[in-house]
């Protein structure tokens, strides 16, 4: 199994996300330079770490959507291997059109950094080793996280369950006091009607360390966990 | 070439008249740019060097110390770390976001041309009173500045300081610390020591801003709108790329020499790299990629564009290196070569337009300025404010000065994560933890108390470095180095450079006694009001690294249940002068402040570092801005735990209750233990003659204190939070 980490000009997430899978993981874990012209088809899941790709100019994610790194990326999706966006890399799905709705500037117009509440809302392949329902713990950092999409996308969202994480308190409850970024419905993560392409703005790779966490948890290599373990059994059939 | 007259510049006549006679010939004003930014106060030193050189710069890890880009330190396995502090406070009063973003831009380059990769940033804030909308304007703009390059870049900024004194109205202070880590035989220097290396300029192209930026910074502020060109245009996604670029070049172990381009810009750059290798350097400024056209000479020299470094190379070596700039698609120039003349010769479409001895650009003449003790200090009155009638009242008074509040609103707009090594996060304690190899952390603590220096510049200045160094400790950390930043006003008032002369031997003695080396400063002249010459407050700013190894010997100030009794270690003195406790209850600037007892408070840390390594105490926190209460508060808010303290139980003389709660002695220290390790406790601090008592305990959610049978107050930590703790956040209008 090889994962790739894409790397943009401005990427600042890529060797975070690196340590998670090679030092933690052990698994084969490559840093693919946006303008590699190699097959990215020749990995088996894709990751677009976090960070201020082309330094966030004209819109967060717009001009590395339009990388061709991101053309082969959309040839990869259909064919059914997980991608996962994280913060910008999330950003950078919703751009290309890889995920539905659009992230915009947080509500309290500032960059918020701090550490959240998460509720699995749904297990898929990359929440399989989480418990639905469970709440989880890591920290977001973004300017512009506040997830959009119209009232109808809303709703198939609901009903294909591509909600994945929601914003929360302790226990769960996913009212606006616990809305850190005024993320519509308290969206945290969605994925793609198909379910393999996965885009987050809380940070797993920062939440898979217990020294870093104030829960003293590693709640978000679970996410990166439940991926391998899919695609374990992937790529088995 | 015009005349002298015509050209736009500081310096004295004296100086003049020096130059004039060491270069046998009058300058052209391209050279008297050059020199004139080179001499100013902000490049130069020229009024603080010889005093400066009373501070220790020797211990048994400093590899390199100032006078180099960064402090350089040596932390075992062939790594090192680097430290820098700089400040912005004359481009952040004009232009905040601007001023205090490229305030971090520079110091990330400094710890960069070293040859180490810059790791985190802390910053130390200084504004006046923020009922005046100016100041939250300006607080408002240095934070989203700050937050904005820091982010982008992807250097977490994991803590700081951040304080409010009408004194600072017209001049603001933005300070920002800067570490870094690399290996030590990948270290470089900024000097051009190979004559027929050549001169690459990589990054942005120079154009005409910060014209004038470091002459700027050496005057006081003035005629504001025309100085606004002098303030820079940061750029974080090209240093993002920069840095990388830098440090890809770096790994191939091909570059002779490495500089950053910052105050002076290229004229400052090229004097001190040929100063420092002792050669010389001859430049072509039609190599120099430009942005803007009809650039006169000078400019180009001048000019502070930022993100733009300086790197000295065989030629030989250039495929490879330029291999490292184009993978991330930038910028560079050729623009010259290191010759052996000992001149910094600068060429113009083939005409000689600068050739000046480097010895003379790279020394100005130090000025010694006359020294009086200014009459505030001897002028004390000790009168006493009477008893507080309303306790809860007083309480909720000192704990609402913005100064105590809690620092969320400024800490969540930086990310302190990124990295995924930040241990200890902002409000976990006074230092921050950065992890730099496993089980290996540095802590570091930037710290600063106008008031206290301004009563009493000697007891206020040492008892910075000791704030600072307590907050390392507090952490589980071994102090290894400091930096200092001096802040003063005109340094040709007397009073001022009386004040900056003792502060200097005040932290010299200090850190002499204590075993700490100095590895790096600045000096900040000209912060006074333009039109009143009324110079801010003293302001030494000081940040202190410590060593910790081993994961079981890092500490917060998290309580937990299973050290359930609060102990405090070391003795309250009426020491109420320069207090939180008198500012926010306006009896004004006056009374004793906290004295440094440097026998004491070397006892105090000790013990508090061996009880942390014998595992004894559990949480730990500093005891002094804002009093026992306030730190007290601090750990019980952070931990969402109460508090119950009886205030007889303290160790001191003091008797009144005002006294116990709010004064800031210093050597002092809140921690907590088991019940059954107190009579080991006790045997420890009989060895190193520091009282220690038990205070009260955890539990509960409430911050209760009671003197004897007396219950002075009871409150729920979320009322405190909502009606005093919470005070910054509700200046800045703002929701989280």
């Amino acid at each position: 199994m090889n994962v790739a980490i894409i790397q943009f000009p401005g990427t600042n997430c890529d060797m975070d996300t690196y340590r998670v899978f090679n030092d933690y993981l052990e698994i084969d874990v490559t840093l693919f330079w946006h303008e590699n012209t190699d097959n990215l088809e020749k990995y088996d899941a894709i990751i677009l770490p976090g960070g201020f790709s082309y330094g966030d100019r004209l819109r967060a994610g717009i001009i590395a959507a339009y990388s061709p790194v991101i053309k082969q990326l959309k040839k990869i999706s259909l064919k059914g291997k997980p991608i996962i966006g994280i913060c910008n890399g999330f950003q950078i799905l919703v751009e290309s059109g890889l995920l539905p709705g659009a992230l915009l500037t947080n509500s309290n117009l500032k960059f918020i950094c701090k550490w959240v509440n998460l509720k699995v809302e749904h297990n898929n392949l990359f929440t399989n080793s989480l418990q639905s329902g469970s709440v989880i713990h890591m920290p977001i950092a973004h300017n512009e996280g506040r997830y959009y999409v119209s009232d109808d996308k809303l709703q198939e969202l609901e009903r294909n369950n591509q909600i994945i994480l929601r914003y929360s308190d302790s226990d769960g409850n996913t009212s606006m006091d616990n809305n850190p970024n005024g993320s519509i419905s308290n969206i945290a993560a969605v994925s793609n009607a198909n379910g393999n392409v996965l885009g987050m703005m809380p940070h797993p790779e920062r939440a898979s360390d217990p020294l870093l966490s104030p829960y003293s948890t590693n709640n978000g290599i679970e996410i990166f966990r439940s991926m391998i373990l899919s695609l374990e059994v992937m790529l088995k059939e | 070439m015009s005349t002298i007259e015509s050209i736009d510049h500081s310096l004295t006549d004296n100086e003049l008249e020096y130059i004039e006679k060491s270069l046998n010939r009058k300058p052209n004003n391209v050279e008297l740019s050059m020199i004139d930014a080179q001499w100013s106060e902000h490049c130069s030193y020229k009024s603080s060097k010889s005093l400066l050189k009373l501070l220790p710069t020797k211990g048994k890890r400093v590899l390199f110390g100032p006078g180099y880009e960064a402090g350089v330190l040596d932390v075992d396995n062939g790594q090192v770390l680097t430290m820098h502090i700089e400040s912005h406070n004359h481009p952040s009063a004009i232009d905040p976001y601007g001023g205090a973003a490229t305030g971090v831009g520079g110091v990330l380059r400094d710890i960069l041309s070293i040859g180490t990769r810059p790791i985190a940033v802390l910053d130390s804030l200084r504004f006046g009173n923020l009922s005046n909308p100016n100041n939250r304007w300006l607080l408002q703009n240095v934070v989203r500045g700050i937050a904005d390059y820091g982010n982008c870049v992807g250097i977490p900024t994991i803590g700081g300081e951040l304080s409010f004194d009408s004194c600072f109205d017209t001049n603001c202070l933005v300070d920002v610390v800067s570490i870094g880590v690399g290996k030590k035989k990948q270290l470089i220097f900024s000097e051009a020591k190979n004559v027929g290396d050549i001169l690459v300029l990589l990054g942005n192209s120079t154009g005409r801003d910060g014209i004038h930026g470091s002459s700027f910074a050496s005057k006081d502020l003035e005629d504001i709108p025309t100085d606004r060109s002098a303030v820079q245009i940061p750029d974080p996604f090209i240093k993002k790329l920069i840095i990388e670029g830098t440090m890809d070049a770096i790994d191939a172990g091909l570059v002779s020499g490495l500089k950053d381009l910052g105050g002076g810009g290229l004229a400052c750059c090229l004097s001190e790299v040929s100063d420092m290798g002792k050669t010389g350097v001859e430049v072509d400024l039609g190599k120099i990629h430009l942005r803007e056209s009809g650039m006169e000479p000078y400019e180009i020299l001048i000019s502070e564009s930022q993100e733009r470094m300086l790197f000295i190379i065989n030629p030989d070596n250039l495929d490879t290196i330029s291999k490292c700039f184009d993978k991330y698609n930038l910028q560079y120039s050729i623009i010259g070569k290191v010759t052996g003349t000992k001149h910094v010769v600068i060429i113009n479409n083939g005409d000689m337009i600068v050739d000046l001895p480097t010895e003379l650009i790279a020394n100005a003449p130090l000025i010694n300025w006359p020294k009086t003790k200014p009459k505030h200090l001897d002028s004390k009155s000790v009168s006493k404010p009477e008893l507080p009638v309303d306790i809860n009242e007083t309480l909720l008074k000192v704990l609402s000065s913005p100064n105590l509040a809690d620092k969320s609103w400024v800490f969540q707009q930086y990310d302190h994560e990124v990295g995924t090594n930040t241990i200890v996060k902002p409000g976990e304690s006074g230092a921050s933890v950065i992890r730099i190899a496993p089980e290996k952390f540095i802590a570091i603590s930037v710290d600063g108390n106008p008031s206290h220096c301004y009563l009493d510049p000697y007891n206020g200045a040492a008892g910075v470095v000791a704030e600072a160094m307590r907050n390392v400790i507090s952490v589980g950390a071994e102090p290894i180095a400091m930096l200092d930043h001096l802040q003063f006003g005109n340094p040709s008032n007397s009073d001022v450079f009386w004040t900056f002369n003792e502060t200097i031997k005040s932290i010299s003695d200090f850190c002499s006694y204590i075993g700490i080396p100095c590895v790096g400063g600045k000096v900040s002249f000209y912060n006074e009001d333009a039109k009143t010459h009324k110079a801010i407050k003293p302001s030494p700013v000081i940040s202190v690294a410590g060593l910790i190894k081993g994961e079981h010997n890092l500490r917060t100030r998290k309580l937990h249940s299973s050290r359930p009794l609060i102990v405090m270690v070391g003795e309250t003195f009426d020491e109420l002068g320069g207090s939180e406790y008198y500012s926010s209850t306006g009896h004004g600037q006056d009374g004793i402040v906290p004295q440094l007892n440097f026998e004491l408070e070397k006892r105090a840390q000790k013990l508090v570092r061996d009880c942390i390594k014998v595992g004894l105490f559990g949480a730990v926190n500093d005891c002094s801005k804002g009093g026992l209460i306030h730190s007290l508060l601090q750990m019980c808010t952070i931990s969402d735990m109460g508090a119950s303290i009886d205030l007889s139980n303290i160790p001191s003389n003091c008797k009144r209750w005002d006294e116990l709660l709010f004064s800031e002695s210093h050597s002092r220290f809140i921690t907590t233990i088991k019940k059954e390790n107190f009579t080991n406790l006790l045997n420890i601090s009989r060895n190193h003659d520091i009282p220690v008592s038990i205070i009260g305990s955890i539990g509960g959610h409430n911050l209760q204190v009671y003197n004897k049978d007396d219950n002075l107050f009871s409150y729920d930590l979320d009322y405190i939070r909502s009606y005093a703790y919470d005070s910054l956040s509700k200046f800045m209008g703002g929701q989280l």
